[in-house]
């Protein structure tokens, strides 16, 4: 296959485009603004300013944040909900839980509300067995209740539909009879998995990112055609990998953490190819900071997330731990004197004091703009013209230096040191609490603001390097090409491991593998490999959390082969002595869930085709001198153009890399160098 | 509690922003040894309801120095007593070593009642004392009379569950498979028992991991001047707060149902009074010991003193330094400081009423800090059989209800009980492991109290038996005393229990208390919980609020009415 492939990521600020020309291998990046709403006419933009001919291009993959925002800003559709009798309020009743430990004020508005939630007489029990049938009529009345209420979507939520999906397939049935639309969801169809509010939660988020997700997924899509595109259109989702578009607007739930995690998919591969499969990449954005953990060339999967209180979505998705200290969050003292950052945060408007544009409490930001790291005549982004550093001097001094009695240096460097300390704390969070050494992980910061923080995260951490990607900005951009395609699949069984129906087991692993593969084969793109993934979730009985038990299974000529009992029992000793270090004797194991991928492994492209191309020395890259504050001094600092050092250069600390969208900062005790495929890899000096 | 937690000076100076970072360090690790536990506990009280908790402890006074932020409010105070009542041992034992584990779960040493394990370990720098760490776990079983250990008739702690008193489960790091054997021979669920204590144990190694490597990378000196000077701060804070509170004496009282023996009203009585940077809360005019376990010990009492505080300000830090302004006064012999072995096992139902009347007393210093009552009872309800094959089963929960109103919102419809952040287990997970089947899972209309801003909606759960037999067990309250409004907010619906059985339905004689209903195949059990107070006069509540609860079948249109007046009806 030749042609071009296109990633887009639609950020809040900017769409970043990346285009990799498959017969030369050569690729290209733009950057432009992102438009409201209609997203298209940016997405447009953005390929046009390197794609003249749209018939050019063989794929199109998107990264895209437009169900997390109608989720964020409840913009979904108004949906309904048919429900089992006596059980219509789950979904506002949750797992009894509260916003907040501490103080019980906060109330919360489910996405579909109570006079929208129809009961049915139905019931099945946990074994499967249909207790009552579902009364098709009640069915059908409220499904015209619901359209004569103007409801974009139905999600049918039966409970125990996960161990017999037959009264539930029987209302969709007749709700879809009734009402011939693509936007009716069922729980059984969403997460065959066992947890009422979980299931239904997932389902009804489902619903009511439909209409939303696939309008605006069928716009790009004409856009795209209209403009001689007719190639394949795909969407990232969350958990890494990439679906085709009709997939995407059936299961628009499984965007959700779309953009993130296509740009933790990008850091994983150039940190791979670097020589460095083990590593945290970091986000800093404007009100926080993302972290994620890739083992091996692996990025941990976590199984349901909250999008936010009460909206839990249980899907696979790349693991972020998010904490609220990017460069917006404000830096303030409480009343018992002690220095806090965030959560509170200026983020990107009006943003920190230095913009000018209202803020008046200092930001993190603020004080990287204080201490000298970022130029305040040309401000990364370049919507603005300069940063107002006499503001964030004020503004740092009347809320930090003054309450603690420091000077201006000081207290900024305190913010750094505290904000630094925080994100520190996330990177630990999602090494050391997992069993993962730090050491022996490389820091990856992507992002615009990352790399002003990365020398501090090998000094907090004890991280041995930090790997600064060429093009840190369009690192989500650049993940959409490069993703795999994946589909998973979740089914639970609940029942004790050694009365397992191991025939029913492999009927499910292979249904699961060929819906799988059939998704493979109906994609135009070619894979280099192809691979199924079987997992069982297990414990041992009286026990609620599972561990993830790999299956030593092998698929010969599309057919599953089974595992034995014995096989199974051996694989969860193993996974579970490896997560707790201790077996229980006279332990029974039960088997709660199956959970498989199938994966279409993409040809990957050469990052050296990203590798500066200039030669020389690294003094014609040299812009100037800036003092620059690092610990308790000012230091006379180099500042380079980055993207002029050509392979091979190395950089002394303390010294500035500079670049469109990036700041990188080389500290006093630091060395960077720039690698073969023009990352900058930032270490100690020997 | 007056008296300060450290009196020592301070060796080392500390600067603020080192300080700002090992504080996130420290209360990282305890964290750490929560997430621990959680993951690893057999038991979905601890598992999936996170009831337990971790934190690091003062070597002389074992007053709170950290503690995580994920572990059940209510232990946060009352870990220190069970520190202390090993410091007062090891005393008596004379000869502390490093690797030593204390073990126990006596109610009137450390509080809170007999389910909850508590260990307690020395940690040791260079040879010398330099902390204690502890964990506490909620075990699914510890003997006694009714399986699960709510025992509503229990007259004293020996009915409640097997008393263990402070004993070595570790010497010099070497485990006592004696005590273990004990233990396990007195629990109907050794498997689980065992398995949440190899957690907590677990979790107590982690923590002395990462507390070493915290003393490595910055020194003995600065970690305790750094404990040393958060304890001052927390102190700070907490007279700031108090300051800023206008002088007074505020009281306020409420009701326990009764003690599940007697049917007799059991008032609760504060005085919450003001001056200047300090606060008393004097529990003065409470009712006595009863014969029931609705009693608690005094650590209990103190513990429950700075939840309530701690939901006020809820910034304030998780530190024994918050406590040094407040001066907790509890009558001798009261209910809230029973001596042993008086019965403690339904504690929770005391605590939450101290923290009802707490926040009645304080909503009149200051309305808008303060949320009105919430639900205000556990529900700890049990249903225990027998399968066909002859297994024992028994399902063990505690069910939720409506949060109050509040200046800012309506209450929370069913939230977990203030002085837990458990969550429920899900309905197909209880369906999956017992032979019942839940009818009805729903929100409770017309259970929240009327207000300004109406309190949170309780909650109806009706639960059939498919078995042949079986027994159900309830402790509750708030079957006679409803959940108070606070600011002129009226109060929500009572509790209410009902079984059935061959002539029909029944409600215990005691209202929310009973031990021992049989129930036969085909036969139900209908609880319906309580809503929250309200907050501010229902007359000023927005006519368009009241008609969206109406629409959404929140309350009756006849019971808005009544309640709000007709202005609703033309805001449709």
């Amino acid at each position: 296959m030749s042609g071009k492939m296109v990633g887009v990521d639609v950020g809040g600020t900017f769409t970043d485009v990346f285009v990799l020309d498959e017969a030369t291998g050569r690729a290209r990046v733009a950057k432009v603004p992102t438009t409201r709403p209609d997203q298209s006419g940016g997405f447009l933009a953005g390929i046009g300013q390197q794609i003249e001919d749209l018939s050019e291009i063989a794929v199109v993959v998107h990264g895209t944040t437009a169900g997390t925002n109608a989720l964020l800003e409840r913009k979904g559709a108004k949906i309904g909900v048919i429900t089992t009798q006596g059980l219509g309020d789950i979904l506002e009743m949750r797992r009894r839980d509260r916003p907040r430990t501490w103080g019980l004020c906060g109330d919360f508005e489910p996405i579909v509300p109570r006079n929208l939630r129809l009961e049915v007489p139905e019931r099945t029990l946990a074994d499967g067995t249909i207790r009552q049938e579902v009364d098709l009529d009640a069915v059908r009345r409220a499904a015209h209740t619901l359209l004569s209420e103007g409801c974009e979507a139905i999600a049918v939520l039966f409970v125990n539909a996960y161990a017999n999906a037959e009264n539930e397939a029987k209302a969709m049935a007749a709700v879809r009879a009734l009402w011939p639309n693509a936007h009716v969801s069922s729980s059984a169809e969403i997460l065959p998995e066992i947890r009422e509010f979980e299931r239904f939660s997932t389902t009804a988020l489902n619903a009511y990112l439909q209409p939303e997700v696939s309008g605006y997924l069928d716009r790009l899509e004409a856009a795209l055609t209209t403009g001689g595109f007719g190639g394949e259109f795909m969407i990232v989702q969350s958990n890494g990998g990439v679906m085709g578009v009709e997939t995407a607007c059936k299961f628009p739930v499984r965007t959700a953490l779309s953009g993130p995690a296509a740009g933790v998919i990008a850091a994983g591969y150039i940190a791979e190819t670097a020589g460095f499969p083990d590593v945290i990449t970091g986000d800093v954005g404007g009100t926080s900071f993302d972290v994620a953990l890739i083992a091996g060339g692996k990025s941990m999967l976590s199984p349901q997330t909250s999008i936010d209180f009460g909206m839990v979505i249980r899907t696979p998705m790349i693991e972020i731990a998010t904490i609220g200290a990017g460069g917006g969050s404000i830096a303030w003292v409480d009343k018992g004197g002690l220095l806090n950052i965030g959560p509170e945060s200026a983020g990107s408007d009006p943003g920190p004091v230095a913009y000018g544009r209202g803020n008046t409490r200092p930001t993190v930001t603020d004080a990287n703009v204080v201490l000298g790291r970022i130029d305040p005549e040309s401000p990364i982004g370049g919507t603005l013209s300069r940063l107002d550093v006499e503001a964030a001097v004020r503004a740092i001094d009347a809320h930090v230096g003054q309450p603690l009695n420091l000077e201006t240096t000081a207290a900024a460097e305190a913010i750094l040191r505290v904000a630094n300390s925080r994100m520190a704390g996330a990177l630990r969070l999602i090494s050391v609490e997992r069993g993962f050494d730090p050491k022996r992980f490389a820091f990856m910061p992507f992002g615009g603001g990352g790399a002003l923080h990365a020398g501090a995260m090998l000094a907090e951490v004890g991280i041995g390097r930090a790997l600064v990607p060429r093009y840190p900005g369009v690192t989500s951009a650049m993940g959409c090409v490069i993703a795999d395609m994946r589909q998973d699949f979740v089914q639970t069984i609940n029942a004790l491991a050694d009365d397992l129906d191991v025939k029913n087991l492999t009927a499910l692993m292979q249904s699961h593998h060929d819906t799988g593969m059939k998704m493979l084969d109906a994609a135009q793109s070619g894979f280099a490999s192809r691979e199924a993934i079987f997992e069982l979730d297990m414990a041992y009985i009286g026990q609620t959390h599972t561990v993830s038990v790999p299956l030593p299974v092998t698929v010969a000529q599309g057919k599953v082969t089974p595992p034995t009992r014995a096989e199974i029992a051996a694989a969860f000793d193993a996974a579970y002595h490896a997560t707790y270090g201790r077996l229980l004797s006279n332990g029974v194991r039960r088997v709660m869930n199956l959970r498989s991928a199938i994966i279409g492994r993409r040809p990957k492209f050469d990052l050296a085709t990203l590798a500066p191309t200039t030669t020389g020395s690294p003094e014609e890259a040299r812009t100037g001198t800036r003092r620059v504050h690092f610990g308790d001094a000012w230091h006379d600092t180099a500042i380079y153009a980055r993207l002029d050092l050509p392979v091979g250069t190395v950089i002394e600390g303390p010294a500035i890399l500079e670049q469109p969208d990036t700041t990188i900062l080389i500290e006093p005790t630091l060395k960077g160098t720039i690698d073969p495929f023009g990352n900058v890899l930032i270490e100690a000096k020997a | 509690m007056t008296e300060p937690a450290m009196t020592k000076p301070t060796k080392t100076e500390i600067d603020p922003i080192t300080l700002a970072v090992l504080a996130g360090r420290m209360e990282q690790i305890a964290d750490e040894m929560d997430a621990t536990l959680f993951r690893s506990a057999f038991n979905p009280i601890i598992a999936e309801a996170h009831d337990a908790s971790h934190g690091l402890y003062h070597a002389q006074s074992g007053d709170t120095l950290v503690q995580g932020k994920s572990g059940l409010p209510i232990f946060v105070g009352v870990m220190a007593f069970a520190v202390k009542a090993v410091i007062e041992k090891a005393a008596e034992n004379g000869d502390l070593s490093d690797g030593d584990i204390y073990i126990f779960n006596d109610a009137h040493m450390g509080g809170t009642h007999l389910s909850d394990m508590r260990l307690v370990r020395p940690y040791f720098r260079d040879g010398k004392l330099f902390c204690y760490l502890a964990s506490v776990g909620h075990w699914h079983d510890v003997g006694g009379a009714v399986p699960g250990n709510y025992n509503p008739a229990a007259t004293d702690a020996f009915q409640e569950a097997f008393v263990l008193p402070p004993v070595r489960i570790a010497r010099g790091g070497v485990v006592q498979t004696d005590i273990i054997d004990i233990l396990m021979r007195n629990t109907r669920l050794p498997q689980s028992a065992m398995g949440d204590l190899n957690g907590q144990l677990g979790a107590l190694d982690l923590g002395v991991k990462r507390l070493d490597e915290l003393m490595d990378e910055y020194g003995t000196e600065v970690i305790r001047a750094a404990l040393d000077a958060l304890g001052n701060r927390a102190e700070a804070l907490m007279r700031a707060e108090l300051s800023a509170l206008p002088d007074g004496r505020w009281e306020a009282e409420d009701y326990l149902d009764n003690d599940g023996i007697t049917d007799q009203p059991l008032p609760i009585r504060v005085a919450l009074e003001i001056r200047e940077d300090t606060l008393l809360l004097d529990f003065s005019g409470t009712a006595p010991v009863t014969a029931g376990p609705v009693n608690i010990a005094l650590p209990t009492a103190v513990a429950t003193a700075y939840v309530a505080i701690k939901h006020i300000f809820p910034s304030l830090p998780a530190n024994a330094g918050v406590m040094r302004p407040i001066d907790v006064r509890v009558p001798e012999g009261s209910l809230l400081s029973a001596e042993f072995p008086a019965p403690v096992g339904g504690y929770t139902e005391t605590i939450l009423r101290m923290i009802d009347v707490i926040f009645s007393a304080a909503a009149q210093a200051a309305p808008e800090r303060v949320v009105a009552n919430a639900y205000g009872t556990i529900n700890a309800l049990s249903i225990a059989g027998k399968r066909a094959n002859g297994a024992p089963w028994v399902m063990f929960s505690f069910y939720g209800g409506g949060h109050g109103g509040s200046s800012e919102c309506d209450g929370l419809n069913h939230g977990n009980a203030p002085i837990s952040t458990a969550t429920i287990p899900p309905l197909e997970i209880l369906e999956a492991a017992y032979p019942v089947m839940f009818r009805q899972w729903a929100l409770r209309p017309g259970s929240a109290g009327a207000g300004t801003h109406r309190g949170g909606l309780g909650a109806v759960y009706e639960i059939e038996l498919l078995e042949e037999k079986a027994e159900a067990f309830l402790f509750g309250e708030r079957g006679r005393y409803a959940p108070q409004g606070i600011a002129g907010g009226e109060a929500a619906a009572l509790n209410t229990f009902a079984y059935q059985q061959a002539d029909g339905w029944h409600t215990p004689p005691l209202t929310s208390k009973m031990r021992g209903m049989k129930l036969t195949k085909g036969q139900s059990v209908r609880l319906e919980t309580p809503g929250g107070g309200g907050y501010g006069p229902p007359a000023e509540r927005l006519p368009a609020a009241v008609a969206r609860d109406v629409a959404l079948g929140y309350l009756s249109a006849e019971m808005a009415t009544a309640t709000y007046g007709p202005a609703w009806e033309s805001a449709t």
